[in-house]
């Protein structure tokens, strides 16, 4: 019997473990995918939006506000890639200004620091910009972050400090036992004394499984494009332009990988597993980006992707207990800001729920840092030299375009959410992540899988159960 | 008349041959050889690999020294997948002799050293 | 830090060429850097035979071809290192690398030659819609698992794209028990050589699909299941009603090359429309002493021509060590005009250059019956004419130096219909 039972390993589910696992607890995260935060918190926009733009009094404005201030503390202690630097909210139009000044009003009424700036400013400030740009709003506080590390290296801690998390175990269904719950997945039964619902689009249906619900929880998908590093800045802050219904907009923003991103759209799908792209939206979030940049330089582009958002039917976080039994906590509908309020929905939800039906004591060795990582390419000369004497694995590039070392991908395997995949070991160290998407080093990162956990190298995965790679050997006997 | 696109080296000289197999359209008199092999026995050089017991390599390069009828490509992949060799294993060192009494070897393309 | 003449970034065949080039024109401080734990570059996987008729008279395999060199190397005792990684390349020609032996390197060059080559445009750069399911690769992702590895990535393959890997792999993977359902070419004609096609797609019956291209992936359990193939009209347009459905494991991209110029990309030299550097006659780059030739500077079809391109560059380089390159006189731009897509070199002056100039360029798409024209100015040089030509095979043109007279700055190449 476990005290408590998350489900679901993306941002919002590996915070509350880490959360959790600084009291004596006994914890249990499940996830249906094969690697941590492999759905909506792998496929985002990462960004750490300010709070200028969710409806005042609402969870999102509240959370979003004290999630980004809770941040850059929390990107030091895990060791994450994240950078303050501030979002820019354009007018194009005219009649777009006073929507300027509307918004800047409640970011005012949010808490959140802006500032107003003339088309002179903004352009001073992002030549890259349209000249046509009327004003713009800053909000120096938002960021950018590496979403892919957050999670892992949140869920890693949590694991570290005591949580045991099993990936590849789908949620088929509840038993709700009256002072105890039964957790049954396609392979096995846990059982827990409280449950949280954090399984992002599938959040409402893991919900119904233990009582009639009156909302939904439905996915609408963002395509994107990725831009290689090419050597020169196209903008220095994330660029939005004005909100509209639809959210946020289609955005133009650097990452903490010195990449570029240009997306999202916004459409409802139907299938909570539908990642695909199509050419029609695309061309459109081209065109859109453009109105705000207009010399994208689309030729760099080194991938297109999709992400879903789960999108409650409520129009906020759904934060709380069902209504049947307050130790079945709900994480549900985190959508857009999710991933810049999620270490203020863990806090939020520990609070709140669940320290009213579990009693919470402090671990007293508690550690909230994760063991450090090295990156060669982030090191001088005479620290990467050091590094390489000490432990030369380090010395050998695996990844050119990126740039990986060999002693990256090893530490790796070596932790407590290590990759079983190689989009695990994309997500964690970059390897595959530029512009020849790993045509280089995909054989050799699937024969460091292989040999890590000595598997055949036909069955290493490129992510999903049946998603191999290179499942034949040739010259092998009928 | 046929035409046919010469295969023996890059240029791809596009070729005519006529029922007597005089050839035009050929840049150097390898295609004019060429011409006559296709339309009486055609021949191609197979490469593949083989197996090898090796510190470094999983696979050797093999071809085969000179082409092979056509017709045989299919049987001699059959013979190569069954084969394992062992390093070390120089460059023209035989994989099969004489493959289906054609005269023709099938050697190694590549040094394996370990 | 360690000083050198000459440092060659890579090892493949264009590397090891520039060396034994540079190393018999007496440049004895050569150190050749190779990522790889073995000389000779992608030419390892490239185990079909074609290669070296120009070179060596004779048709080799890659492996066989790239052996010759590195021997070479080794004969002549030229330094190299493997397992060995460029990581920066500075405007004063300060090259720093890493290994798991020597550490973080610094050296400072007098002459670079960077020999990259070139990656594959991948499924992220063609922007194929659907799923993105795992059994998409490029065709050279796929050749390096089946040439070297021994894995086979699939079992009914479909081919995007007729560039040349990618016929090739249609053989390959034909020939070691997968079936090739058809091959894809966005144009309306094929981007491979004549002889693949023949040797590679026509003797298996594989058939080619010209002016179609893949409209869809289709993937949503986490491997590929199935391709839409729909053909296209003049303007890339699909047609509706023209889809055709595989079902497949395999799909495999051969859409196109380009040069992997990252290590010189942040200083602020100029590009062509290759992608490559622009260069002068002796493949010099705006950066004096720093040379580029090979795939990293325009893609080739032959490895024969990539070998005797890095001798032009090692000539330079051994020019420019002994202070025999002015870059000074009469500089020629050359530029492509009606119907030419690019032309290398860029630059040339006509002073520094040796008695040949020799111009590379493609044609932009296929002509037939047409006269290749190399003119100074309005002044025609060179008139060749051409039965046939496609955008695939590279042409190169040899001409006399004394040809030209200086009197205009422009040299260009061109088609010209013939009347």
């Amino acid at each position: 019997m476990k005290d408590i039972i998350i489900i679901g390993a993306g941002v919002v589910g590996s915070l509350l473990a880490r959360k959790l696992s600084s009291y004596n607890l006994d914890v249990l995260v499940l996830d249906k995918e094969n690697d941590v935060g492999n759905v909506t918190s792998m496929a985002n926009s990462a960004i750490v939006h300010s709070g200028y733009d969710p409806i005042p009094g609402s969870l999102k404005a509240k959370l979003n506000v004290e999630g980004n201030r809770l941040f850059p503390n929390l990107c030091k202690e895990l060791d994450v890639s994240f950078s303050q630097i501030g979002s820019l909210t354009v007018a194009i139009f005219d009649e777009q200004l006073p929507m300027l000044e509307e918004l800047a009003n409640r970011s005012k009424e949010n808490g959140v620091e802006v500032k107003l700036l003339s088309k002179e400013e903004v352009l001073k400030m992002e030549p890259n910009l349209t000249s046509e740009v009327k004003g713009a709003l800053l909000a120096p506080s938002a960021g950018i972050v590496n979403p892919f590390t957050l999670v892992v290296h949140a869920m890693e801690n949590a694991v570290d400090n005591g949580v045991k998390l099993c990936l590849g175990e789908e949620v088929t269904s509840i038993k709700d036992n009256g002072d105890f719950f039964s957790v049954i997945t396609k392979k096995n039964t846990y059982e827990a004394k409280v449950v949280i619902d954090a399984a992002g689009v599938y959040s409402d249906k893991i919900h119904s499984m233990i009582e009639k619900i009156d909302y939904e929880v439905k996915p609408r998908k963002g395509e994107y494009y990725v831009l290689d590093h090419y050597g020169k800045m196209l903008v220095n802050h994330t660029i939005f332009p004005l909100p509209s219904e639809k959210g946020k907009g289609i955005l133009v923003s650097p990452t903490t990988s010195g990449n570029f991103i240009v997306g999202p759209s916004s459409e409802w799908v139907d299938d909570k597993e539908d990642l695909s792209t199509d050419k029609p939206t695309l061309v459109n979030v081209k065109a859109q980006a453009q109105m705000m940049v207009p010399n994208i330089p689309f030729n760099e582009v080194i991938r297109t992707f999709s992400g879903l958002r789960p999108t409650p039917s409520t129009h906020d976080f759904i934060l709380g207990t069902a209504k049947s039994n307050n130790r079945f906590i709900l994480a549900s509908g985190i959508e857009s800001p999710g991933l810049a309020s999620s270490p203020a929905i863990a806090n939020y939800l520990v609070d709140n729920f669940v320290s009213k039906v579990i009693k919470l004591t402090p671990k007293k060795d508690f550690n909230p840092y994760v063991r450090k990582r090295f990156v060669p390419s982030k090191m001088t000369s005479k620290e990467r030299n050091e590094l390489i004497k000490a432990h030369p694995e380090y010395g050998k590039i695996i990844c050119n375009c990126e740039k990986v070392s060999l002693g990256e991908i090893l530490d790796e395997f070596s932790r407590s959410v290590p990759p079983h995949t190689i989009k695990a070991v994309k997500k964690r160290t970059r390897a595959g992540f530029g512009k020849c998407q790993g045509g280089f080093c995909q054989p050799l990162v699937l024969a460091l899988i292989a040999s890590n956990y000595k598997m055949k190298k036909t069955d290493v995965l490129l992510d999903k159960d049946g998603s191999y790679i290179a499942h034949y050997l040739t010259k092998e006997a009928k | 008349m046929k035409e046919l696109i010469c295969i023996t080296c890059p240029r791809g000289c596009h070729l005519k041959v006529d029922d007597d197999l005089n050839v035009t359209g050929n840049f150097c008199p390898r295609g004019a050889m060429y011409a006559k092999a296709e339309l009486t026995h055609p021949v191609r050089t197979l490469t593949s690999t083989v197996k090898i017991n090796s510190k470094v390599a999983d696979r050797l390069p093999v071809k085969s020294a000179r082409p092979l009828p056509k017709e045989l490509i299919f049987k001699a992949m059959e013979e190569i997948n069954k084969v394992t060799m062992n390093a070390p294993i120089s460059i023209g060192d035989v994989v099969i002799k004489n493959i289906f009494d054609t005269g023709i070897d099938i050697v190694a393309t590549k040094d394996i050293l370990k | 830090m360690i000083n050198r003449d000459l440092v060659i970034v890579g090892g493949g065949s264009a590397g090891m060429s520039a060396a034994l080039e540079a190393y018999s024109l007496g440049v004895k401080d050569i150190l050749i850097l190779e990522k790889n734990d073995y000389l000779g570059g992608i030419l390892n996987q490239c185990i079909h035979n074609g290669f070296g008729l120009q070179e060596f008279k004779e048709e080799l395999t890659g492996p066989e071809f790239m052996t010759r060199f590195s021997k070479a190397v080794n004969e002549k005792g030229i330094e190299y290192r493997l397992n060995t990684n460029v990581i920066n390349i500075s405007k004063d020609k300060v090259v720093s690398y890493s290994n798991s032996e020597e550490g973080f390197v610094e050296i400072k060059a007098k002459a670079i030659i960077l020999t990259t080559g070139c990656y594959e445009r991948n499924s992220g750069a063609i922007q194929i819609p659907g799923d993105r399911p795992s059994g998409v690769y490029t065709a050279g992702q796929a050749q390096l698992y089946l040439n070297i590895y021994g894995q086979l990535v699939g079992k009914r393959v479909f081919i995007l794209g007729s560039g040349d890997i990618g016929l090739i792999m249609a053989r390959r993977m034909t020939l070691e028990g997968a079936k090739v359902l058809g091959v894809a070419e966005l144009n309306s004609y094929s981007a491979g050589l004549n002889r693949n096609i023949v040797q590679c797609l026509q003797d298996f019956d594989i058939p080619l699909y010209l002016s179609h291209t893949v409209k869809e992936i289709v993937g949503p359990k986490g491997h590929i299941e199935k391709i839409v193939l729909a053909k296209v009209d003049d303007h890339f347009n699909f047609i509706p009603g023209s889809e055709i459905e595989f079902e497949v494991d395999a799909l495999l991209l051969s859409v196109g090359l380009v040069p992997n110029v990252d290590l010189i990309s942040r200083l602020g030299i100029p590009f062509s429309k290759t992608r490559g550097a622009v260069v002068t006659e002796h493949m010099e780059t705006e950066i004096e002493g720093l040379f580029t030739s090979g795939n990293v500077l325009h893609v080739h079809d032959l490895v024969d021509y990539v070998v005797s391109e890095a001798r032009e560059a090692a000539k330079g380089a051994y020019l420019y060590l002994n202070n025999k390159l002015s870059h000074k006189g009469h500089m020629y731009k050359v530029s492509p005009k009606d119907g030419v897509n690019y032309v290398v070199p860029q630059k040339i002056y006509i002073d520094d250059a040796e008695d040949k100039l020799i111009f590379k360029f493609r044609v932009a798409h296929p002509f037939k019956d047409i006269n290749l024209v190399i003119s100074e100015g309005d002044r025609v040089i060179k008139k060749i004419y051409k039965p046939a030509i496609i955008p695939s095979e590279m042409e190169i043109v040899k001409l006399d130096k004394s040809l030209f007279n200086k009197e205009n700055e422009n040299i260009f190449v061109y088609v010209e219909e013939r009347k």
